[in-house]
């Protein structure tokens, strides 16, 4: 293996005149009969923050593999620094100055942030001149751009928002110019987000240059100086930032007018359907997640719970579900109580008419080697519409599969088809179907647009408002504060395991909600 | 992200692949055979007519292949449920005590009648043994691939004890039980079917053909099957479903050491008509690979069992008439079968694969063509 002392590095001089940092030119990729990426075409200018915008399965991440050497082109040309070049793997990439930040952090968790940034660039056998050189480079990079991290905390003891800052100084002490960031804000906290933001600008007033793989075009808004759309794997346009609006970018990303307001009539709240009162939830591990948690949900409104990942709202949902014992508390469905003794009530709330959309719809919504027909009955198996003894009626099965499908115009429309081969919408679709056609008083949903293409997330969108139209009773779990705010009646917010605070989606500002998520509350008195 | 799997047809999965392992199994089956100065050709003539050529050897080919069924089904049930249950060997053996105690105890009673009730205590004794491990693995968390290896030592002490000591008549030399009576006994189809004079096969090899259709049935068509299957893929989405991950868990192993059982039904109170000391002789571990040849398709376990019948049965007559190859080289070919169908059945994939895109792009594609045979020749 090559050693990555920055050093040593061989950078391609700046050929004069290029105001190009990156320049890829035809690339293609196919993956067997998927064709990735169909003539690429792409100039990223010197000192900018390029956004990259497109669904899922347009093509953004396999450009950014191949631009830093995990993937190579069938055809095609990099041009960095106005030098074409071949890069064949991530070492490759680092030599010509190209970091990148990637979704879920390549972290040793029990290492400190100097062991961590210099794993894998010690430049010789001892480590004491290394980490003595990574203090004054942290020291120096801390001061330039306002990346403060404590250089001798574990990073297992820092925040996600610190952790990130740690992954970008891995990539600037190696010496990289151009920083890739994918997905970084998906894991943050507003605030942690808006640092990240200010970061991102101070590194380009310096000089360097960043491109930004994004699905949230708020984001892309705010931060970027031009931004490129990608559709089924080819490169649909290059805008500049300021003469563009997100509806437009919408459209190109989906190829049509897209709504991004959802559009609802005011809530017509009725009695009481779900009531949680006092709620303690452990995890696997024995941890306290959820550390009482109190709320009640009516007939007819959508309570939105937000709240930065991993605050006790996976442990919530699985307790409300009848997938995860309660330590404490209660939970009240319809006036009866019904609070899991276990992790296999499920079947029993569904029974009493509790519908679940789960937060990781790979791993418990669906199974992925299924039949999609198979999937449509998933939790309702046991009902006498698919066999009255032991015997499981798979025409019953096949018929209600397909009355989801014609109902939620789920595609390929094929009843034997393997679930895998279905898109994430698709997927996500199956399992609403499932839950919202049981006709359930209280749906409870976990982030329902995860992982979905926008053209999806409309749908979706308003398969909830209609279900709260009806009258049901729905508590929506999700990290998107765009979509707890456009689509809740009611917010509560969860941090640490608890509710800290309550506002209205319709006078709440984003400060203030950030500020919850983060666990400041002024007026927590108050609320309480 | 990786590159993504080329989807094969399913033929080539079902028929092609498993037969290209068997085939590269008895090629270097076969340059073993060359190297001590046999034919392989006529090995192989020798062998299949051993095992289909004439009555005697077809009916022990049947023999063994009704054992190995079971033994098969046993591990598949349980594979479907993402248990891997390699206690069949312990599993049959203590389904002996069951099959032997009833059928002594009856003694004189009609083998139709008799034979439900050595049935029920086989797959009772064998589907508790099965359903210890089971519990371990739903309330303790105690790993079956661990514990169903340890129940199979536990087994074999027991039933040694057992059958030298308790079961075992003044009368007999050997380590052996009472004979079951002759009425009681299940009764030869040479009695109906003269060509198999002579061959242990019985009547349980009709049960292990509907043992293959009743798995595929519970497996496929019903609400049970469908519940281990969803807990087999994820045992999050069985929890997600309200299915009770614990109870399933030990309904399956429970089923799997009833289906092991059977071979005490075959063997106990059929072929040998008493309880040997080890008796089981290795089939339920020869069943794990007819489960995995057969990729735990009721289908692909008969046809394996069939297989391995055959490589048994075969492979003594073998033996017997080419005194170059011993006994141990006929192991070392049974060995290598299970290598290849088990242990590497996936070898042969990517190259299959790679010749299936290729001709898939010479026919729809001829842009591409040059750049993907590039590849493939290196």
């Amino acid at each position: 293996m090559t050693s990555l002392t920055p050093e040593t590095t061989q950078r391609p001089e700046v050929a004069a005149g290029t105001d190009f940092a990156i320049e890829l030119r035809k690339i293609n990729k196919r993956f067997g009969p998927v064709h990735a990426n169909k003539d690429i075409d792409l100039e990223v200018k010197r000192g900018t923050v390029h956004g990259i915008v497109g669904e899922n399965g347009a093509g953004k991440s396999t450009l950014m593999s191949i631009l830093y050497g995990f993937y190579h082109a069938d055809s095609g040309e990099i041009v960095v620094g106005g030098q074409p070049v071949i890069i064949n793997n991530s070492s490759d990439a680092l030599h010509l100055g190209i970091g990148m930040v990637h979704q879920h952090f390549m972290l040793v968790d029990n290492f400190t942030v100097i062991e961590n940034v210099i794993l894998g660039a010690e430049d010789s056998a001892l480590l004491r001149p290394s980490v003595d050189k990574a203090r004054r480079e942290l020291t120096r990079l801390a001061e330039e751009y306002g990346l403060n991290v404590p250089p001798d905390a574990l990073v297992e003891d820092l925040s996600v928002g610190q952790q990130q800052r740690v992954e970008i100084l891995k990539a600037l002490y190696r010496g990289a110019d151009i920083l890739i960031l994918d997905e970084p804000t998906g894991v943050l906290t507003p605030a942690e987000a808006d640092h990240l933001f200010k970061v991102l600008e101070t590194l380009r007033n310096e000089g360097k240059t960043i491109i930004l793989i994004t699905h949230k075009l708020r984001e892309i808004m705010a931060i970027t100086d031009r931004v490129s759309v990608m559709r089924q794997g080819e490169m649909v346009k290059t805008l500049e930032t300021s003469e563009t609006s997100p509806e437009q970018l919408a459209e190109l990303m989906v190829g049509r007018r897209v709504l991004l307001r959802v559009h609802k009539e005011p809530a017509n709240p009725g009695d009481v359907k779900l009531e949680v009162k006092d709620l303690v939830v452990a995890d696997d591990q024995g941890t306290e997640r959820v550390k009482g948690v109190s709320f009640t949900v009516r007939a007819g409104e959508i309570l939105g719970i937000a709240g930065v990942a991993g605050n006790g709202q996976s442990e919530l949902l699985e307790t409300i579900a009848g997938m995860r014992p309660a330590n404490g508390g209660t939970i009240t469905l319809n006036g009866e109580e019904v609070t899991a003794a276990d992790e296999d009530y499920a079947a029993f709330l569904r029974r009493k008419g509790l519908a679940h959309v789960p937060e990781d719809r790979l791993r418990m919504g669906l199974v992925t080697n299924f039949y999609e027909w198979e999937n449509a009955i998933l939790g309702y198996h046991d009902e006498p519409r698919y066999g009255s003894g032991l015997m499981l009626e798979i025409k019953a099965a096949k018929a209600e599969a397909k009355r989801h499908i014609e109902k939620f115009d789920i595609r390929p429309a094929n009843t034997d088809l393997k679930t895998a081969n279905f898109s994430g919408g698709n997927q996500q679709k199956i399992v609403l179907a499932r839950e919202m056609e049981r006709d359930p008083d209280v749906l409870i949903v976990g982030q329902p647009t995860r992982g979905v293409d926008i053209g999806a997330i409309e749908f979706i969108h308003n398969q909830i408002i209609k279900m709260r139209d009806a009258g049901k009773a729905i508590v929506l779990v999700s990290v998107e504060l765009d979509e707890i705010r456009s689509l809740s009646d009611r917010i509560v917010v969860l941090f640490d395991g608890q509710i800290v605070g309550e506002a209205d989606p319709e006078t709440a500002d984003e400060g203030e909600l950030g500020l919850l998520m983060a666990g400041v509350n002024n007026k927590k008195a108050a609320v309480q | 992200m990786s590159a993504p799997r080329i989807a094969l047809p399913r033929w080539v999965d079902v028929v092609l692949l498993p037969v290209l392992n068997v085939s590269l199994a008895f090629l270097i089956g076969g340059i073993v055979v060359l190297a001590v100065g046999e034919n392989p050709i006529e090995a192989v003539r020798i062998m299949f007519y051993g095992a289909f050529g004439y009555g005697y050897g077809f009916g022990f080919t049947l023999y063994y292949t009704t054992n190995f069924v079971f033994a098969g089904l046993a591990v598949a049930l349980a594979y479907h449920a993402g248990l891997f249950n390699i206690g069949g060997e312990g599993q049959a053996y203590v389904a002996g005590l069951g099959a032997i105690l009833v059928a002594l105890a009856v003694a004189g009673l009609h083998w139709a009648l008799a034979l439900p009730l050595i049935m029920i205590a086989s797959a009772l004794f064998g589907g508790i043994w099965a359903l210890i491990p089971g519990y371990l693995q739903a309330k303790r968390g105690s790993h079956v691939v661990i514990t169903t290896i340890m129940m199979n030592f536990i087994a074999t002490s027991l039933m040694s004890y057992l059958i030298s000591r308790v079961l075992k008549p003044p009368h007999i030399a050997s380590d052996e039980s009472e004979r079951v009576d002759a009425m009681t006994r299940v009764p030869f189809l040479s009695e109906w079917i003269p060509m198999l004079r002579n061959t242990p096969v019985n009547i349980s090899f009709f049960l292990a053909i509907a043992a293959l259709v009743g798995v595929y049935i519970l497996i496929w068509r019903t609400k049970f099957g469908y519940a281990l299957r969803t807990m087999g893929h994820s045992g999050t989405a069985a929890r997600y479903a309200g299915m009770s991950n614990a109870k399933l868990i030990m309904i399956t192993m429970a089923i799997s050491g009833a289906l092991a059982g059977m071979i005490a039904v075959n063997d106990v109170a059929g072929a040998h008509g008493r309880l040997l000391l080890n008796y089981v002789a290795g089939t339920g571990f020869v069943g794990i690979a007819v489960a995995f040849m057969g990729k735990a398709h009721p289908i692909g376990v008969g046809l394996s069992a069939l297989l391995f019948g055959v490589l048994y049965q075969g492979g003594q007559e073998l033996a017997f008439t080419m005194p170059a190859i011993t006994r141990e080289m006929i192991l070392t070919i049974q060995a290598l079968v299970i290598l290849f169908t088990g242990a590497m059945s996936e070898m042969l994939r990517r190259p299959v694969e790679l010749a299936f895109i290729f001709s898939r792009l010479r026919g729809h594609d001829p842009d591409t063509q040059p750049k993907l045979a590039a590849q493939e020749d290196k």
